[in-house]
């Protein structure tokens, strides 16, 4: 009997058991699953941050002054953010997907 | 209600697995907000262990441990011990859905609750085994459509975990849902706050495809949960119950708005029958009635 | 070196974990491992041991505090018997994937049902698959010595896997023998202190342990197959490591156990018994008796059945004519466990030993040393008839 013994370079490379860094992206570009995108009217926004409280993919970015910007490479469009906002202020637009030739 | 008051920094990071609308995500960004950095988090079989995403990435910002599905309250205790023994202190959660506590789990978290270890349990409740496929679980409400309660709907009522928490005597407990995601964050403070035994917040968490309903009713459909009086709101601390948010006004049954309210927005009822509408609405009654004697032993 | 006192094989593991300076130990009570978290319990208590002692209500949560434990870099330990141990198996399996070097205590006993609470090892054999060191001790002072040993071995960087040590329920767990006892200040410089390959602690540096690895391995990525081979070569390395640590310990304490086997009087033996736990101590004796009366035979004690020593028994193998392998467990519907293994590791040399397969003592029925010399004696018997392969019996059964 013999157990053969493999000596790759990956070994040395890695810890003995999976680590993972925490970050953005961890199922990829989410924004892909999308149907519709939520799209705000900066006209109307009164950056109350209502649609960044909400957001449940932690896709709007909100700043005091900037207010609420969306994500478009994460959103998922589940619209949440459009159903709750106070002001009717983000509009919702059908995704056109331009395939890779 | 400005979302100036909240902290901005953020401890979930986009672009994980969850569904479009998922309540659970929409939770766990306010509570990781409230817990902050110097927090672990130990998370059993459930929708989180594959909404993290994939390695080599993660979509949580402090440490994690996944652990298997009964084991949660109890690697738990074992962080709270390790961490003792070398004199180093952070606050220990455990996140997990609502098989992992009230069904495979429930040992785990009575033996460490019993212990009093000092640690933050938080039972994402979203009514089923959402992550296999949407299996019965004993938080499933009556009458709901589950993949193994799928013709009649489930013929039980859901399990009050809560009042089986309270029966611990630990010294905080509250429910929570991801509609009111500022009194979920006031809780998660106050629960971090108190140190030294065990704290428990059970949290409902609409989910989209497994109660079918469109995903951007989320927070429509918490509320309602709140509104209808299905869910309540409120907090033990140290013995003393409390009504919070929306349920504080819902003592009188003429304030709460008929169960069909919430029911009739979610595939998984569509099939009720009158008769099982009023079924419901007696046990919504019934736990109000619970509630009032609990409140008015103050 | 060291203090010696009379101690069952129980309390004997208890001191070890106070020697290895264990800092967490969870655990639930089950006969007869009973004494073992009662005597930590004890020794906590009066301040003779410092450690965080988590009384779990199941031994589920035993081991999964252990791992909660030794992730966020705590020592951690833990004891445990037959449906303990079963009901462990799912947690057994995910302490070895994350590599945590968790130490554990194991009492040999039957499983039910009926209940049967007397040795063998068909409890501890059945978790050899879940990527734990399995250390099987003869005597109260190699349980106290292996279990230091065996922390040693388990987190060396370059094994960090779990090890059990399996000592015989009652023939080890309630009998009293004289151990030499190490202190804590002595065992400090044979076993550093632990350090994790993992700390979940570390709120500075986040990391996720355990998320979904994918089955394939994509570009400079790795998938979920290469992380258990990292844990098969773990394994492999622990043979070394389990050489060096009982060298060690011999070069500074001044005793030696073996390494994953041990020898007696072997070297010019025509027969050879292999055996496990307190089999091999009575095996010698048997070994003894019988040289006096001329035969040649000898006692191969299989000490660690996993990583297997397969080199070992090939080695011993190409000098013996019959391997009488004594299991005190079985294989429902095969054979003895460790002779399917030993069997396994002969398969392809040129003339193998006849291996006979003996499974005896099953739930704690009594091993004579007359029964272990009939069965060398039916060893010399089919060498005289010339038989050649593998033979499995089950003996001392009613009506033998």
């Amino acid at each position: 009997m013999k157990i053969v013994v493999k000596n790759y370079e990956w070994m040395k490379e890695i810890p003995p058991t999976p680590l993972s860094r925490p970050g953005p992206g961890s199922m990829g570009m989410t924004g892909r699953w999308r149907a519709e995108r939520p799209v705000i009217n900066y006209e109307k926004c009164k950056k109350c941050g209502m649609c960044w409280t909400y957001c449940p993919e932690n896709a709007i970015v909100f700043s005091k002054d900037e207010g609420p910007r969306i994500n478009y490479n994460y959103c998922k469009g589940c619209l949440v953010c459009v159903e709750e906002c106070p002001y009717d202020a983000i509009k919702v637009e059908r995704e056109v997907v331009e395939w890779e030739k | 209600m400005s979302a100036q008051r909240y902290p901005l920094e953020e401890y979930f990071y986009p672009g994980n697995a969850s569904c479009p609308g998922c309540g659970a995500t929409m939770a766990l960004r306010w509570v990781l907000k409230a817990l902050g950095k110097k927090s672990i988090m130990v998370v059993p079989a459930c929708c989180t262990s594959v909404f993290m995403g994939l390695y080599p990435k993660s979509a949580i910002g402090i440490p994690v441990l996944n652990i298997a599905f009964a084991a949660a309250a109890a690697a738990a205790s074992g962080i709270v011990a390790a961490l003792k023994a070398r004199g180093k202190d952070a606050t220990v959660l455990v996140w997990a859905g609502d098989g992992g506590t009230v069904d495979i789990g429930i040992q785990a978290l009575s033996g460490a609750a019993e212990r009093q270890t000092d640690f933050i349990y938080i039972c994402y409740d979203n009514e089923a085994y959402m992550n296999t496929g949407i299996q019965r679980s004993g938080a499933t409400p009556y009458g709901a459509i589950t993949t193994t309660t799928p013709i009649l709907g489930k013929r039980e009522h859901k399990k009050n975990m809560p009042r089986i928490m309270i029966a611990h005597d630990i010294p905080y407990v509250a429910t929570a849902t991801s509609g009111y995601p500022h009194d979920l964050f006031r809780k998660v403070k106050k629960a971090k706050e108190k140190r030294g035994a065990t704290r428990y917040i059970h949290i409902l968490a609409p989910c989209p495809p497994g109660w079918r309903f469109d995903s951007k009713l989320t927070v429509k459909i918490s509320r309602l949960a709140v509104r209808t009086g299905m869910w309540v709101l409120y907090e033990v601390e140290d013995g003393k119950f409390r009504l919070t948010g929306p349920s504080k006004a819902l003592l009188d049954p003429e304030k709460r708005l008929p169960v069909e309210e919430y029911l009739k927005l979610q595939g998984r009822f569509s099939h009720l029958t009158r008769e099982d509408i009023e079924e419901i609405q007696r046990w919504v009654d019934r736990q109000w009635e619970l509630i009032s004697k609990m409140v008015s032993k103050e | 070196m060291g203090e010696v006192m009379i101690l069952t094989g129980n309390y004997s593991a208890a001191y070890a974990a106070k020697a290895a300076r264990v800092q967490v130990v969870a655990a639930y009570p089950i006969t007869p491992q009973t004494s073992i978290v009662e005597k930590i319990a004890e020794l906590i208590e009066r301040g003779e041991m410092k450690c965080e002692y988590v009384r779990v209500e199941s031994e589920h949560s035993a081991m999964a505090a252990c791992i909660g434990a030794s992730a966020a870099g705590a020592r951690a330990f833990t004891a445990t018997s037959a449906h303990g141990l079963a009901y462990m198996h799912e947690m057994l399996h995910w302490a070895a994937g994350a590599r945590l070097p968790i130490v554990m205590a194991v009492i040999n006993r039957a499983m039910g049902p009926p209940w049967n609470i007397w040795p063998d090892h068909i409890d501890s054999l059945s978790q050899r698959d879940t990527g734990w060191i399995q250390f099987y001790v003869e005597s109260n002072q190699e349980f106290f010595d292996t279990i230091i040993q065996a922390y040693r071995v388990a987190e060396d960087p370059e094994v960090r896997m779990p090890a059990m040590v399996c000592g015989d329920g009652f023939l080890l767990s309630h009998t009293y023998q004289p151990v030499h006892v190490l202190s804590e200040k002595e065992v400090e410089e044979y076993l550093p202190p632990y350090e994790p390959p993992f700390d979940i602690s570390d709120v500075d540096n986040p990391v996720t342990h355990g998320n979904i690895v994918l089955a394939e391995a994509v570009g400079t990525q790795v998938g979920y197959m290469e992380y258990r081979y990292l844990m098969q070569v773990g394994m492999l390395k622990a043979k070394d490591k389990i050489k060096k640590a009982a060298d060690d310990f011999k070069r500074m304490f001044g005793r030696y156990h073996g390494a994953l086997v041990e020898e007696y009087r072997t070297n010019d033996a025509e027969v050879v018994m292999v055996s496990m736990g307190t089999l091999a101590a009575q095996a010698k004796y048997v070994v003894d008796m019988l040289r006096e009366q001329g035969y040649q035979v000898g006692s191969v004690k299989l000490r660690v059945y996993r990583p297997f020593p397969y080199e070992d028994f090939i080695r011993i193998g190409r000098r013996v004519k019959v391997l009488v392998v004594v299991d005190r467990n079985a294989s429902y519907g095969y054979c003895g466990i460790s002779a399917a293994d030993i069997a396994a590791a002969l398969y392809g040399e040129k003339n193998p030993p006849l291996i006979m397969n003996f499974i005896v003592g099953i739930g704690g029925r009594d091993v004579t040393p007359d029964m272990q010399a009939e069965l060398f004696m039916r060893a010399f018997k089919a060498l005289e008839e010339e038989k050649e392969g593998f033979i499995c019996e089950w003996v001392g059964l009613k009506g033998d």
